[in-house]
């Protein structure tokens, strides 16, 4: 705090505390119901503390086929399915995006801006907007049920493109008259110069993108029929309608919490580069 | 090592043009400096020559071969830029052997002349640092040892000193004279530093909104400036010009003082006269009226006007001297010193 006041610093504490505890309630929740056995989990009151079951339920969801009558595949294969997605996705969207912010950026051709506002504008269209039309359109070219479907109509990036147009319009320009000076054609520059340059928000991106992959709902709950390609995500809200059953809170507070471990894999490995890539202007 | 032909360049923008004709003709290991004020045009005509501006019309030649059409990379030109340019991610080594690495010079040929470049620049020492963790002179020397291992025809400089402080840019201007010697290497070096320009190059052209004023040796311009441009420009303080009256033989100040000169001259005229070559003397027609004196150690510069006139005018004498505001000084302007120069098209008319 700018002003040193014994009783401004306590009351900014107790605010923050109560923001924490708020933020993580729920969290402490799934993690206590996931170490409960099944019928604890079905009496009044909910458990506040953990139960010894926790081993238990991670065994059974991780391996064993999930839910009994569900439908679901087994945890550890829909994790696989998330993953597979998520990555496509972020570095789909991460190569697609730093191809055409290089266009547009280094390159004259009729109607560059043109086609920079067209990409700018498709920010308006996001999957839910143009979820028929795709559908059909991925439905025609037989992608459903497969990782292409799942994730060639999300890799389209405006926000991205911007991003690294952005980035790029930071570098100077003498940078590339050096390069062509030294002779590196459009691909080594891109390749030896801009990308080397870009590292660190090529980082910051994939986190963000690889979060934005991982909980995607939505797309993937229509497009995936069969339940070997579904997502762990769309999976949690399938167990909850498992049909003629009481809901195994155990397993399903244990899958969602498995949900969260991914991502937050992802934001540990790479806090140092994402914070340098979203402050770092220093060229 | 090659001689550079420029002819009759022009460059525009669109309907605005901003070079007119331009024509040099420079010989092998020549050091030939561009000098004007900014805006004149003097970064486009270097980036015309170095390939990365298009050349709207004219011929630009290295060693005998047009070049207009080829990439810069084809060229054989090297080019040192004003914020040196280096590329942040690689090292000092990696820099300076990136335009060797595309060529497809072999590793051990690469690794030779970079040493051999880092030894004539002394920064062996950090070859492995990254360019953030170097000073201003020191990135200023990469820069040049990466012009210099590419073994080129022709050094462009474009502004290279610009970015230090004043010390160092004496140290590195004097280091870039003797390296471009000892190279041997045809130079065009950028600058609107005209103190830069007279003591690095062997001749200088003199660019004024995109037109050549003069182009000859330092000395030349000094001393026979061809326009009142040239003449204000080079030299510092700068020359003085008085509105004159010439009537063959005597020169006619605005405030009716005359002086003996300008033979066979009629007419309006300026009169130039530069502040060093003032000499004080109690009968002489030039007569100042002192305002401020600026005391610089080894001269003291006097500012004033011509008596009678708003005119300013500037005085260099030698040693302290510490004139009262409001006196009135003489000085006597001796007639090989005199510059004069038509008051409408501001070229020289005589001596």
């Amino acid at each position: 705090m700018v002003e040193k006041r014994p009783g401004f610093t306590i009351v900014a504490h107790i605010v923050l505390i109560f923001g924490v505890a708020l933020v993580a309630l729920p969290v402490w929740i799934t993690f206590v119901g996931a170490s409960h056995d099944g019928a604890r989990m079905l009496q009044a009151p909910i458990p506040m503390w953990p139960g010894d079951q926790f081993f238990e339920n991670l065994r059974q969801t991780f391996f064993g086929r999930g839910l009994d009558g569900s439908r679901t595949a087994p945890v550890w294969m829909m994790m696989f399915n998330s993953l597979v997605m998520a990555m496509m996705i972020a570095v789909g969207k991460i190569a697609i995006s730093l191809l055409s912010a290089f266009a547009i950026v280094y390159f004259k051709f009729p109607f560059r801006m043109g086609f920079f506002w067209l990409i700018f504008i498709t920010l308006m269209l996001p999957v839910e907007v143009r979820i028929l039309p795709t559908f059909e359109v991925v439905a025609d070219l037989g992608m459903l049920n497969s990782y292409w479907g799942l994730t060639v109509p999300l890799i389209a990036s405006a926000t991205a493109t911007f991003m690294f147009r952005q980035v790029f319009l930071t570098i100077p320009d003498e940078m590339l008259e050096s390069a062509r000076i030294d002779g590196a054609g459009p691909m080594r520059f891109f390749w030896d110069i801009l990308l080397p340059l870009s590292r660190t928000n090529i980082a910051a991106l994939f986190v963000i993108l690889f979060i934005y992959g991982w909980n995607q709902y939505l797309w993937p709950l229509l497009i995936t029929t069969d339940p070997d390609m579904m997502t762990i995500v769309v999976s949690i809200k399938q167990m909850l309608e498992a049909s003629e059953q009481t809901p195994q809170w155990n397993i399903i507070m244990m899958t969602a919490l498995l949900a969260m471990v991914p991502p937050i894999f992802v934001v540990i490995a790479m806090q140092k580069l994402f914070v340098k890539g979203l402050t770092e202007t220093d060229k | 090592m090659a001689e550079i032909k420029l002819d009759s360049l022009i460059k525009s923008y669109g309907p605005d043009q901003v070079l007119h004709h331009v024509g040099a003709d420079i010989e092998d290991g020549e050091f030939i400096v561009i000098v004007g004020p900014s805006g004149c045009g003097k970064s486009t005509l270097l980036r015309m020559i170095a390939g990365l501006e298009t050349i709207t019309s004219g011929e630009v030649s290295i060693g005998g071969k047009v070049v207009n059409g080829l990439e810069p990379a084809d060229r054989d030109i090297a080019m040192v830029f004003q914020n040196y340019a280096l590329y942040p991610h690689m090292s000092v080594r990696q820099n300076m052997a990136y335009g060797l690495k595309i060529r497809g010079t072999p590793k051990a040929e690469i690794a030779r002349r970079v040493q051999e470049a880092a030894e004539i620049l002394e920064i062996g020492a950090f070859l492995d640092r990254k360019p953030r963790q170097l000073s201003g002179g020191q990135r200023q020397r990469v820069a040049m040892g990466r012009a210099i291992v590419r073994d080129p025809q022709v050094f462009l400089f474009d502004e290279p000193l610009s970015n230090l402080d004043a010390k160092l840019r004496v140290q590195m201007r004097l280091e870039i004279r003797k390296l471009q010697k000892r190279l041997g290497v045809t130079s065009i070096f950028v600058t609107h530093d005209q103190v830069e320009a007279m003591t690095l190059g062997d001749r200088l052209m003199v660019l004024n909104g995109g037109y050549v004023e003069q182009f000859g040796t330092p000395i030349e311009l000094y001393d026979r400036p061809e326009t009142v441009f040239v003449a204000g420009f080079i030299g510092s303080p700068a020359m003085n010009f008085l509105p004159a009256e010439a009537d063959g033989g005597v020169v006619t100040l605005a405030n009716g003082v005359s002086l003996p000169g300008a033979e066979g001259v009629r007419g309006k005229i300026t009169f130039g006269v530069r502040p060093e070559h003032l000499v004080p003397d109690a009968a002489g027609p030039i007569r100042v009226q002192v305002q401020v004196f600026e005391a610089l150690g080894a001269n003291t510069l006097v500012h004033g006007v011509l008596e009678g006139t708003d005119t300013e005018l500037v005085v260099s004498l030698p040693g302290h001297e510490t004139p009262t505001p409001g006196d009135v000084l003489c000085y006597a302007a001796p007639g090989e010193h005199h510059h004069l120069f038509d008051a409408e098209s501001g070229a020289r008319i005589a001596p």
